[in-house]
């Protein structure tokens, strides 16, 4: 389950995040991740967001997920009882592997956000000839 | 033992310090781990008029993964969430998605029609409307003159 940002990212020893303009709950998305031999696969779930409403953005090694709900309220009915509150998500990781970008692949179905991320060719070593004196 | 040396007095004054430390400590640690594991899927119930809608957050679920099923006025909720994935060769770094069955079951506030009920899914959100039946319905009775 999604879990409110608030406790966690100060765990995370990072700075306090800034303050949003919108008075709106924002969760982190539970998240998988695992890595195969040539890539690693990101799972985020964030039920209620629409494919056009996730942001995906990779600086340096650092990965932002973020998805905006669609605030979905049936129109003409009144809340009686609630378990869960409709929200954005948001989501920082630091990739320990150089990613390739050109080949980066997203989909996201079902509230689901699948990303799968290339990891780089490790550069060639090159061999060094030394000038004979 | 601290609180050994106080038996004379018959109370321990450090018992009720340690017993709220305690609760502190289990807040706390619910607070880091995203609270006790809660029913699945939460749920959210909007009341009309003449019908109830029950919203479910289900991500990853499509319509063939979920079975409604209606009783009276008893909503159950089951199926299957699956695991991400389990081919070939993987190293996990991260694991938090539950997978496994989950049945529910909901009660609501009345008996729905089970011919008029909708189910619609839309970005891993599920939402049922559940019509009251025609002659369920409260009815306004006229005071006749005398």
């Amino acid at each position: 389950m999604a879990q409110q940002v608030e406790t966690v990212g100060r765990s995370a020893g990072q700075n306090q995040p800034a303050e949003r303009t919108m008075n709106r709950q924002l969760f982190l998305p539970a998240t998988d991740i695992y890595e195969t031999r040539d890539s690693l696969v990101v799972v985020a779930e964030m039920p209620g967001v629409a494919p056009d409403a996730v942001d995906i953005t990779l600086e340096r090694r650092v990965l932002t997920i973020r998805g905006r709900a669609g605030g979905h309220q049936p129109s003409g009915y009144r809340q009686v009882y609630g378990e869960y509150v409709e929200g954005d998500y948001e989501r920082v990781f630091t990739l320990s592997e150089d990613i390739d970008r050109d080949r980066i692949e997203a989909t996201h179905r079902d509230g689901v956000l699948h990303l799968k991320l290339p990891k780089a060719e490790p550069a060639k070593a090159r061999k060094i000839e030394l000038k004979v004196g | 033992m601290l609180g050994s040396g106080f038996g004379q007095f018959g109370v321990d004054p450090f018992a009720e310090m340690r017993r709220m430390q305690n609760d502190m400590n289990r807040l706390a640690s619910s607070y880091a781990r995203g609270a006790e594991p809660r029913d699945f899927p939460p749920v959210n119930l909007w009341l009309g008029e003449h019908s109830v809608v029950v919203t479910a957050e289900l991500p990853g679920a499509s319509r063939d993964d979920v079975t409604i099923s209606l009783q009276e006025d008893v909503l159950t909720l089951q199926g299957e969430r699956k695991p991400a994935s389990s081919d070939g060769e993987i190293v996990w770094h991260r694991r938090e998605r539950a997978s496994g069955r989950f049945s529910r079951t909901i009660q609501l506030p009345f008996r729905a029609d089970p011919d008029r009920v909708q189910a619609r899914f839309s970005n891993g959100t599920l939402e049922i409307e559940l019509p009251r039946p025609e002659a369920d319905r409260p009815r306004r009775i006229e005071i006749r003159a005398g």
